[in-house]
């Protein structure tokens, strides 16, 4: 590409020259916050469980094997896989997708309907939508529980109102973990898919209708695959918080709808913990959530050619 | 009212936003297979009247037929017309191929058939080996061809073309328009197409209606425009043309005698509605003539002039102070009145035009 100017370092040099001492600083943080505890967690997953909590320095796979096997690779018998964890493994998965579908089905339209307002209002509409998130999550989650519980407002206002006759029990369901996880997370659905459709030019909306599309056809063959970088951002960002969610499970969901998140967090509680089974839970959860990123990124390159 | 002829009958239509009026009372008749050129100056609704026909606009009064029918009941996907967005509306996320194929398989053709029919359209727009492409990796010049190829495929009944070329740079704009006349004459389709470019109009068309404002001012060929202009904005948006002030003293078999600022008498045709009273001659510049000041001519005082090469245009003053614009050749013979001196203007009486406001 022709741009330098002539006899001097052309002003994209001078950024690029400079660019490796720019990020020092970024590195540094990324090398102490993000790749240190990732390396402490792997090398705690293969190290011996000391009881009442901690580690002792010697090298084992028995949190590996304790996750997949009941009886395990290196006995005399055949192995047996054990199937509790990664039930628990597959349940969370599931939680997670259907929290990001209900997050899409609620977050698009809303997104659509702030990025088609006029643009002066559309600051005002994002505002409303972060508001409840000033409040800290534990709080928004333990009043979610009061609200939805058997003596709660919603209970009450529907036997009240006379459309059931006895209070629905919400709380401890699927259901109200279902709630916890979408309430928590729908912004991270409105905000890229918004940014998405507030990029949109409508005119391709038109020339489809003029070129014979009705309304859902638009949607389907134009609008979601022009928005769809949005809306992949947007289910990442929903779906990898709640797999590893455990404030909602916890409190709306009680000991039947167990996920990853309380299982390690309950390794690292108190004298029943486990550290070594419980770093080895957080890695196979990062697996899998790096196994997402790059099957997302994967899928991207091969729109991009 | 019963032409066979007509593609689209557009009747007193009235468009209103909530407290603009972009179109009063508009009506015209576009033919089959005719180049029909909307031309006016940016935001007089020619944008609005186009966006009617394709179904995104609401009539507020007034009806559009086509052919005979009235679409107002249709929606935008269920009128056989198509559309060249103004700034192209390429589906981003697909090739070329497949943007072109958009409308035919929504037609319910199958995807071999559109894809024939596909590469019919883009051999005819000179893109062919382009097909593969995505509209990013192509030239202002090519997606404008593009936009063409995806709105001639499924065959309209009539092409609304939204100032196609307003996005190209000269150059290409002059060889575009050829290419355009040329494939609207192979194609045999009715185009209506919008421009603020009264040269482009005049080049291309067939017929032109000049609108101003919301109102159509005047429809007929690239001829009867220029050279009959109804009123004084036609007179001065069309070309270069001198508006003088007159006195009507009669009319008589459609031709007025009137009086010119200095004086001079001259009888010449007029719009259909002049009557007696004070009026506007146009005159255009390449209509006058210069000769020594005589009994018979206009008397004028040279200001200034300006050298074109082909052309030299003389900026005059005449007896009452009113500026006047002559064009004259540059030919060997015509010496250039030099600035001050004083000239008679010869106006034929074919050449001028009496109008009304
Ligand atoms: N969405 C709209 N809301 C209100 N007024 C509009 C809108 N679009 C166009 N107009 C007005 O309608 C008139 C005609 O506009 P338009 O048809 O776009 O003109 P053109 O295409 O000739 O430039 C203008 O006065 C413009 O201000
Ligand atoms: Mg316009």
């Amino acid at each position: 590409m022709a741009g330098a100017a002539p006899g001097g370092a052309s002003r994209s040099e001078i950024y690029r020259g400079n660019g490796p001492r720019l990020m020092l600083p970024i590195w540094v943080f990324i090398g102490i916050f993000l790749v240190m505890p990732v390396v402490m967690m792997a090398v705690h997953s293969f190290l011996t469980k000391e009881f009442r909590g901690g580690v002792i320095w010697e090298f084992t796979f028995a949190a590996y094997d304790q996750f997949f096997f009941d009886r395990g690779l290196f006995g005399d018998e055949p192995p047996k896989i054990e199937w509790t964890y990664i039930g628990i493994f597959w349940r969370s998965i599931w939680q997670a997708g259907l929290a990001t579908v209900f997050s899409l089905l609620i977050g698009f339209p809303t997104a659509w309907f702030i990025a088609t307002r006029k643009p002066n209002v559309r600051p005002g509409w994002l505002f409303l939508i972060t508001i409840p998130y000033w409040v800290n999550l534990l709080i928004r989650t333990v009043s979610m529980k009061f609200l939805i519980r058997d003596t709660g407002p919603l209970n009450e206002f529907l036997l009240w109102s006379g459309v059931i006759s006895e209070p629905l029990s919400l709380v401890n369901t699927n259901f109200a973990v279902q709630l916890g996880l979408f309430y928590s997370y729908l912004p991270f659905m409105v905000l890229p898919v918004y940014a998405a459709v507030e990029r949109y030019d409508f005119s391709l909306s038109e020339a489809a209708a003029d070129l014979y599309s009705d309304n859902w056809t638009t949607l389907r063959l134009v609008i979601l695959p022009v928005v769809k970088p949005g809306i992949v951002a947007g289910c990442i960002l929903v779906f990898v918080p709640s797999l590893g969610a455990f404030l909602a499970p916890d409190l709306l969901g009680g000991a039947k709808t167990f996920m990853i998140g309380s299982l390690i967090e309950e390794q690292f509680k108190g004298a029943a913990g486990n550290w070594p089974f419980g770093a080895a839970a957080a890695m196979i959860l990062l697996a899998i959530v790096l196994g997402v990123l790059l099957l997302h990124a994967h899928a991207q390159t091969r729109v991009e050619r | 009212m019963n032409r066979t002829d007509i593609a689209i009958d557009i009747d007193r239509v009235v468009n209103r936003y909530d407290s603009v009026t972009a179109l009063h009372d508009v009506s015209m008749d576009i033919r089959e297979g005719e180049f029909f050129t909307l031309l006016g100056p940016s935001g007089c609704g020619k944008t609005t009247l186009l966006r009617c026909i394709a179904g995104f606009e609401d009539v507020t009064e007034g009806a559009i037929r086509l052919r005979g029918e009235d679409i107002a009941p249709l929606p935008p996907h269920k009128r056989p017309v198509n559309t060249v967005f103004q700034q192209y509306a390429l589906f981003p996320h697909m090739t070329v191929l497949e943007n072109v194929c958009f409308g035919l398989r929504r037609r319910g053709w199958t995807e071999m058939d559109a894809e024939g029919r596909a590469r019919e359209v883009l051999d005819l727009v000179r893109l062919g080996d382009f097909a593969k492409r995505r509209p990013t990796q192509l030239s202002g010049g090519q997606q404008q061809r593009v936009a063409l190829a995806r709105s001639l495929a499924p065959n309209p009944e009539v092409l609304l073309l939204d100032e196609p070329l307003s996005a190209l740079d000269l150059k290409l704009r002059q060889a575009v328009r050829v290419e355009l006349k040329q494939i609207q004459r192979e194609t045999g389709i009715a185009f209506v197409f919008v421009t603020h470019d009264q040269e482009e109009a005049l080049t291309m068309s067939d017929r032109i209606a000049v609108m101003s404002e919301g109102y159509v001012q005047q429809i007929g060929t690239p001829r009867d425009i220029y050279e009959a202009p109804q009123n004084r904005f036609v007179a001065d948006f069309i070309g270069e043309t001198n508006l003088l002030d007159v006195e009507v003293s009669a009319v008589s078999g459609g031709m007025p005698d009137l009086t010119l600022p200095g004086g001079m008498a001259l009888r010449c045709p007029a719009a259909d509605s002049a009557r007696a009273g004070r009026g506007h001659l146009s005159v255009r510049p390449e209509r006058i003539s210069v000769a020594a000041a005589a009994e018979d001519t206009l008397p004028a005082t040279v200001v200034d002039h300006v050298y074109l090469g082909t052309d030299i245009h003389l900026h005059a003053k005449l007896s009452d102070g009113e500026p006047i614009l002559v064009r004259i050749q540059n030919a060997e013979s015509s010496a250039i009145p030099a600035t001050g001196s004083m000239l008679g203007l010869r106006i034929e009486a074919g050449a001028a035009r009496l109008l009304v406001d």
